[in-house]
């Protein structure tokens, strides 16, 4: 089992966790003019990374808030966490 | 075939105490250009060759492993064969398959122990029973067989079973003509029938780029060199997205651990193959005796071969709930494989936007019962570089243009 670091209350098992997927994919907003190819990328196609991979988790049996994680998807190790929020502040 | 496999060569082999077997395929190095490169030796490649090179006709094919044949998820999965898909589109293109499972061996010269056991996929809820009705009805619509099956004949059917547990069971579908095989000799007996016809089996030979020019694949470059090829096939499951990064195209696919496990061996007591999706248990037992359970998915994605325990243990607590008197049997090994989940639950066997270029991937938790018929229609496609009629609505175009296949939970087992 996974140790997870929740950024607002530390330490916990992956159990009290639930997976989000791949972070930072931002939803349209010109979504009148998008193609549907440009829809098929946006829901469905992923990165699916092999190495560092940044990635949502969500702490559904403690605080229930939203995280930002790097996670190493060859060894599972968590790199860094960030609260969810701060990147796409960043970004917009 | 040189070395075809009979009663004649056992009894002269026997005599010569079994020490003059020649080898079952040559390990070739690679020539600088093949018609049709093939990325991954697993179930599904080698079956691709196979067809390929015997039903189209091909020679000239080449088959590259990064690692050795068969090492992947065919070495890793619980053996089990089943059609019984709910929409039309799965069922025929399983049923294709399992038809093709039931002439292998003799195809092959190959015993792949192919053992029509049955499949039963029990419900637990009224919910339940009625999706399972509908299905067992859709299958039969699609010349699949299923039957419905009350508690009284499932407790004869597995004498062993708790009928009475937390979510009771109500009952169940039975395809009789499903069951398991064994998994290392499909992958071996396809690889000697396809070296047979001429294919290169290239081992130790990882894929590290695939190049590409106007539009149209060139080859690929790999731990041995450049190779030249009209055609590049990529089958390698959890590594689908690797590749298709290689040659800038995006897939919808997230790849997941999912783990098994095997007990000690034991005396017959589970002449079937038993599936709950309810409580999320799968059990069989294997011809040696251990009995082969399947857990579910991690949720994270990963490409580390191994899952997270609770995974396990969430298993083996439904299959002890079912099936109480297991509860001291002890487990032998665990392991994990990488499955590439697509957002519906359904393959992707397809030609991309590169000339040449095809992948045949996303068959997430369920792609062993498929082997030969993904081999079938993935070889057509190559050749005729358009899909056959089973597979093409399982193109890539499916998630630009909303054609989903919703197996999602429709499929006898929740993915």
């Amino acid at each position: 089992m996974l140790v997870i670091r929740c950024p607002w209350c530390g330490e916990r098992a992956e159990t009290e966790f639930n997976y989000g997927g791949e972070a930072d994919i931002v939803r349209p907003t010109d979504a009148e003019h998008l193609s549907d190819r440009e829809w098929g990328d946006y829901v469905f196609m992923r990165k699916n990374t092999l190495g560092l991979h940044r990635e949502q988790w969500v702490h559904s049996h403690g605080c229930r808030r939203w995280f930002v994680a790097e996670r190493d998807t060859r060894t599972y190790q968590f790199k860094s966490y960030e609260k969810l929020g701060a990147h796409a502040m960043e970004k917009s | 075939m040189s070395n075809r496999y009979s009663i004649f060569s056992l009894i002269k082999n026997g005599l010569s105490h079994n020490e003059k077997w020649g080898q079952a395929w040559r390990s070739p190095e690679p020539r600088r250009e093949y018609d049709v490169v093939i990325v991954g030796a697993g179930g599904h490649g080698l079956a691709t060759a196979y067809y390929l090179a015997k039903v189209h006709g091909v020679r000239n094919i080449a088959v590259l492993e990064k690692g050795w044949l068969g090492g992947g998820n065919v070495a890793r999965n619980t053996t089990i064969v089943r059609s019984n898909y709910l929409w039309d589109e799965s069922a025929r293109l399983y049923e294709k398959s399992m038809q093709l499972w039931e002439g292998l061996s003799q195809d092959l010269n190959y015993n792949v122990m192919f053992s029509q056991r049955g499949v039963l996929n029990l419900a637990h809820t009224l919910q339940e029973v009625r999706d399972t009705q509908r299905r067992i009805n859709a299958n039969r619509y699609n010349g699949v067989d299923g039957e419905w099956v009350t508690p009284e004949q499932v407790r004869d059917i597995v004498p062993i079973i708790n009928l009475n547990t937390r979510y009771p069971v109500l009952g169940g579908s039975l395809q009789r003509r499903g069951g398991v095989a064994r998994h290392d000799a499909v992958a071996w007996g396809f690889a000697r029938a396809a070296d047979a016809l001429g294919v290169d089996l290239i081992q130790n030979c990882p894929v590290t780029n695939i190049r590409t020019k106007g539009g149209a694949v060139e080859g690929v470059d790999t731990g041995k060199g450049f190779i030249k090829a009209k055609k590049v096939a990529v089958v390698v499951a959890g590594h689908s997205s690797v590749l298709a990064e290689m040659a800038g195209i995006r897939l919808p696919i997230e790849s997941h651990p999912l783990q098994a496990l095997v007990s000690e061996p034991v005396k017959p007591v589970i002449h079937t193959v038993i599936m709950s999706n309810a409580v999320h248990a799968y059990i069989s037992q294997s011809d040696k005796g251990d009995l082969v359970i399947g857990a579910g998915v991690d949720q994270y994605t990963g490409y580390g071969q191994r899952g997270s325990f609770q995974s396990i243990e969430h298993t083996v607590q439904a299959i002890v709930e079912m099936f109480p008197t297991l509860s001291r049997v002890r487990m032998n090994r665990q392991w994990g494989g990488i499955v590439d989940v697509t957002p519906d639950a359904c393959p992707i066997v397809s030609k991309t936007d590169i000339k040449g270029l095809y992948f045949n991937c996303g068959w997430g938790t369920g792609g062993f019962k498929a082997t030969p018929g993904s081999g079938w229609v993935f070889a057509h496609t190559i050749a005729h570089n358009e899909p056959h009629p089973l597979n093409a609505a399982f193109s890539i175009d499916r998630f630009y243009n909303g054609h989903l296949i919703d197996e999602h939970g429709a499929a006898a087992v929740a993915h």
